[in-house]
This record gives structure tokens, C-alpha cells and sequence, in this order.
């Protein structure tokens, strides 16, 4: 099986990544030597296996539902990428 | 008493607390080495001021029953650090600031630590020669040109190059024992759960682990004591008695069973790696170690299991860079734009390409063909671990199918690149402990490692293993400061 072009510019577009059509083709060839290098799973038979879903044997843990930190909200937008108070700022989204 | 910053924790340690060093001595014998290693490139971004005067601060108050007392570490960039920018070695995150702490870095500085800044590495721990970091590549101290090995690569050359006393790193498939391997340091990737994820910039959740990267195995063990703890805040932190590991330390080892994997002599393999090995074994066997051939019949399908299950979960993590809560922005017309021009501009090219492998293998109708089958085949590569441990206490094995590469030899074929965890991934699919010490070296003088894999939560007897081991190997890393400007 082999990757062609469409789908690369198909995963670009689900991965949000734009990318150029000369880059879409370096990618198409890299994207093929990995995806020929991972065939060799097709080797194994695993019908009867069952997947792994957690490598850490645990169950996950319930703790009560309570706010642990409290006025935090300048520290959130402190990083955000546009000048603001009190909200992240987004390019207009409703027409 | 020798050079300070040649000098080992244990050492660095006892003589603050004999009163022979001071905190600030040791943390400005750090610095001004830094400030004549910069050909090396090994700081992103470095807290030598704030250092400073946290060293006085100990020195005026100090706590000699702390684990750390008033010991400076670097730490690789990976770590979110409170108020100190945490980059993860991209252009996406270049602004950003942490307004929190990861766990594993608290623990370092409740036992008395200072930060003395943070470690190169490659884009969000994606490569195996830290050339993928959008702040350049980092020298290797063995030799010039050469890689340190990666992700890990600028916290093992800062530990070779006696820029940091220990240091910690992270590892996914072999990040923190393939550098400690291509530098001649020592470097533990714990067993999944041991040390808690909170903080550190997620790359493949599953796999992801913090460890210590050290001169030699007894520091390995002192640090491996203060970073491993139960987290609440890691829902995967697993809740278990954690051993006094430097008080454990023990070279006593006789008895113990090591399983030698066949699968593991592979194809091509260099003539040097097979005889280190080999070595090894003789080692093992002067301590009185009892040597068992066994075999992971699974161990040639770890490497396509682990390009399918990490960039998943990477392209998943990765998605919350979107140009919106933080981080670097690119502006675009819409809002779709914006997200499709910031994360093109922002992520590398390595880092891009996994997310757009992740993406494909979780896509509509692949799933199952390819997402769902890897994660078969990694349970039968823990199963073929879980059988083995039934007859062997630990596995020795070679850390790395060659020595350090030069810079730019592979850049241009990824999967050559994947080769060279081919020894260190399967123990991140499996979650088992594992740790790289340096056990010789090649016709060109460039180190070599040999991996001791472990029971899970069986730390201390890899740890003990390796310390006898290295008191037979007796290496010597002769490093001659090439890079030094006055």
C-alpha cells in the first residue's frame, strides 16, 4: 500500500498543518518508507490477542470533586498569545 | 580535593555537608564552566543570577538533612518550571512561561536543589540526536561534530561535560539511556508509573518517563530516590513503597539470574558492540551472577509497534497547539487559518511528521489496521517480557546498536534514525525499568553502553547489577574540554 499525494494533503488538512505542495511530496516519501518499515506488523497473526490498553495495571482513581485553586485566572491568560484582560482572543468566528 | 565540577554527587554532597564546599562556591564553579561551554549549546535558556542567590540564601540557612543540600541541577527543557521559560526545544512553545511546577522538579528542589537553567533537547523529545531542536544542535564533549544522542541530548552532554553535577531527562523510547550510551554517563529510564508525569511536556503519554541522567550509578540511585514518588496528580502514578535506594546500593549480586536475549544480536551489528557484550557477560559472571540464554521472540516488531503507538498519542497531545492559550501564534484570516498557519510555522519537521503519522494511523477506516493491531503486537512484546522474568531476575543487553553518529549523518533518513533505539524501545512498550551505564568504547575512542532491564518497580536490583558491573568495567571517560574558550 502506498500513500499518494491526496491523502497527504488529506491528513495535513485533519492535522491542521498547512503545508506546500513541494513538502507534501518530501512528506509523501518519508510517509511511505515509515508506513513500509511498520508492514512488518502484518507478519503477526493476532486474531486472538487482545489489545493492551494500559501498560500501568491500576484502575483509575475517584477523589472528590472540589476546587483546589481558586483566582487563578490571571495566571491562565498570562501566556496567551494576544493582549488581553480577561479573555483569549480569536479571529472573528461568527459571521 | 579535585576540581569541583568534576566531582560526583555523593561527593558534592558530603563536602557541603562536611562544610568543606559551599552552596555558592559550587553553583559559581558551575557558571563560569557554562559561560566557557558555550560551543556546546547544551542551555536553551539558563537561571544563573536567580542561582546565585538561592545558593546564598542556603549557605545563610542551610539544611544539611536534606537529600540535595544547596546542589545546583540543570534540568532538560522539558520540565515546566515555575516563573523560567519551558520550550521543549520548539519554536510553538519559545514564549512560554510556566505559572506552575512539574512534580518531578519540585521533588528536586523540596530536598534542597537550585535550578541552574534548562537543557536542550529535541522538538518535544521526537528524535535520537537532539538535531530536531529549534535551538540547534548540541556538541557532544567526546568528540567534535558528534551528537550526543537524543532526545536527552543536552542534559548527557551537560552531565559528560561536568556542566551540571546530575541532571534529569525524559524518555519515551530510549531518550534518556541512548545519550547517557553516546556520552559515557549513566542513565535510568524508571519502570511507567515510578515517577510522576505532571508538569513535564507530554509526548507519548503511555510510554513517557522522567529519570536520572548521572556520572555513575551510586548519584544514579541518590537521584532516583528524590525524583520517584505517588503523584494524585498523575493519574497513572502508581501508589507503591518506593526503596532507599543509595542506602540499598549493594555490589552483592551473586546468585542473581541475567537472561541474555538472542533476538537482541542483530543484523550488522559492529564487531566492538558484540565483544562489549560479551564482556559484560564475563563480568556478570566474575560477581557470580548467574548467566541464562532466553529468548523475546517479539523484539523485531517493537520498533514498527512504537512509530504507530507514539506518534498516536503525540499527534493527540500535540493538538492542543492551536495558537490560542499560549504559545506562538501565526495570525490567519479565520480561525481555521490561524490554527493550520501557527501550527505549520511553529512545529519542525521531525515533530510534523510524527503528528502527521499519528494522525493517519487514528484516522477513519486505519484505525484497526494500523492503531489497533499495534497495540496487539505490544501486548505480546509484554508477554514475551512477563514469561522471561519468570526464569531471570534482570536482562542484559548492548544500550544502542553503534556509538555516537556524526552531526548530519542521518538527518536525511528518518527511519535510519528510528534504528537507533532499537535495543532501548522495546522496555518503554513493555514499561519495565531500564538503565544504560558506559561499559567501553570503540576503535574511534567514542563510548559504548550496556542496558541492565528490570522487573517492574525492581529498580534496585538493576541498580545494584549495574554497580557491580561498573566496578568491574571501570571506564573512564576521558574527555579533553576541546570546547573551552577562555
Amino acid at each position: 500500500m502506498s500513500i499518494d499525494l491526496k491523502t497527504v494533503k488529506h491528513i495535513s488538512k485533519l492535522a491542521r498543518i498547512s503545508i506546500d505542495d513541494e513538502k507534501a511530496n518530501k512528506l509523501k516519501g518519508d510517509l511511505n518508507n515509515i508506513f513500509e518499515f511498520i508492514e512488518k506488523l502484518n507478519e503477526l497473526n493476532t486474531d486472538n490477542v487482545q489489545a493492551l490498553t494500559s501498560i500501568a495495571e491500576t484502575t483509575l482513581r475517584f477523589r472528590k470533586d472540589e476546587i483546589k485553586s481558586e483566582n487563578i485566572r490571571e495566571k491562565i491568560l498570562k501566556n496567551s498569545p494576544e493582549e488581553n484582560k480577561d479573555f483569549f482572543v480569536v479571529p472573528k468566528v461568527v459571521e | 580535593m579535585s576540581d569541583i565540577t568534576s566531582q560526583s554527587l555523593f561527593e558534592l554532597t558530603s563536602n557541603i555537608k562536611e562544610k568543606k564546599l559551599s552552596s555558592e562556591e559550587i553553583t559559581k564553579a558551575f557558571i563560569d564552566r557554562a559561560e566557557k561551554s558555550k560551543k556546546l549549546n547544551v542551555y536553551v535558556t539558563d537561571n544563573f543570577e536567580k542561582a546565585i542567590d538561592q545558593s546564598n540564601k542556603f549557605d545563610s540557612n542551610p539544611n544539611f538533612d536534606l537529600k540535595l543540600p544547596g546542589i545546583p541541577i540543570a534540568v532538560k527543557d522539558l520540565f515546566c518550571t515555575n516563573g523560567v521559560r519551558t520550550t521543549a526545544g520548539s519554536k510553538i512553545l519559545n514564549n512560554f512561561v510556566p505559572t506552575y511546577e512539574s512534580t518531578v522538579t519540585q521533588n528536586l528542589w523540596s530536598q534542597g536543589a537550585i535550578l541552574l537553567g534548562k537543557l536542550n533537547c529535541d522538538e518535544f523529545a521526537m528524535g535520537s540526536s537532539n538535531e530536531t531542536s529549534f535551538f540547534g544542535n548540541v556538541q557532544n564533549p567526546v568528540g567534535e561534530n558528534l551528537v550526543p544522542g537524543g532526545s536527552s541530548g543536552g542534559s548527557s552532554a551537560a552531565v559528560a561535560a561536568n556542566l551540571t553535577p546530575v541532571t534529569i531527562g525524559t524518555d519515551t523510547g530510549g531518550s534518556i539511556r541512548q545519550p547517557a550510551s553516546f556520552t559515557g554517563t549513566v542513565g535510568l529510564k524508571p519502570t511507567y508509573g515510578s515517577c510522576s508525569r505532571y508538569g513535564i511536556v507530554a509526548f507519548a503519554s503511555s510510554l513517557d518517563q522522567a529519570g536520572p541522567m548521572t556520572k555513575n550509578v551510586r548519584d544514579c540511585s541518590m537521584l532516583l530516590e528524590v525524583i520517584s514518588s505517588f503523584d494524585q496528580k498523575d493519574s497513572t502514578s502508581i501508589d507503591y513503597k518506593r526503596n532507599n535506594y543509595s542506602k540499598e546500593l549493594s555490589k552483592d549480586i551473586k546468585g542473581k539470574k541475567i537472561g541474555i536475549p538472542k533476538e537482541y544480536r542483530v543484523d550488522n551489528m559492529p564487531e566492538e558492540i558484540e565483544q562489549l557484550w560479551k564482556n559484560g557477560i564475563s563480568y556478570a559472571k566474575d560477581c557470580g551472577a548467574e548467566i541464562i540464554d532466553i529468548s523475546l521472540p517479539h523484539t523485531n516488531y517493537a520498533l514498527p509497534t512504537y512509530y504507530i503507538v507514539a506518534p498516536a498519542e503525540a499527534s493527540s497531545n500535540l493538538a492542543r497547539y492551536d495558537g490560542v492559550k499560549y504559545g506562538f501564534r501565526s495570525p490567519g484570516q479565520n480561525l481555521i487559518e490561524m490554527y493550520e498557519k501557527t501550527r505549520s510555522e511553529g512545529f519542525g519537521d521531525e515533530v510534523k511528521r510524527r503528528i502527521m503519522i499519528g494522525t493517519y494511523v487514528l484516522s477513519s477506516g486505519y484505525y484497526d489496521a494500523y492503531y489497533l493491531k499495534a497495540q496487539k503486537v505490544r501486548q505480546l512484546i509484554k508477554k514475551d517480557f512477563d514469561d522471561v522474568f519468570s526464569k531471570v531476575d534482570a536482562i542484559l543487553t548492548p544500550s544502542t546498536p553503534s556509538s555516537a553518529f556524526k552531526i548530519g549523518e542521518k538527518t536525511n533518513d528518518p527511519v535510519s534514525m528510528y534504528l537507533n533505539d532499537i535495543f532501548t524501545v522495546p522496555i518503554n512498550l513493555a514499561g519495565l525499568p531500564g538503565i544504560s551505564i558506559p561499559a567501553g568504547k570503540d576503535k574511534n575512542n567514542y563510548p559504548l553502553g550496556l542496558q541492565v532491564i528490570g522487573k517492574p518497580f525492581d529498580e534496585q536490583n538493576i541498580l545494584n547489577i549495574s554497580y557491580a558491573l561498573e566496578d568491574k568495567i571501570n571506564f573512564k571517560n576521558d574527555i579533553s574540554d576541546w570546547w573551552l574558550s577562555e
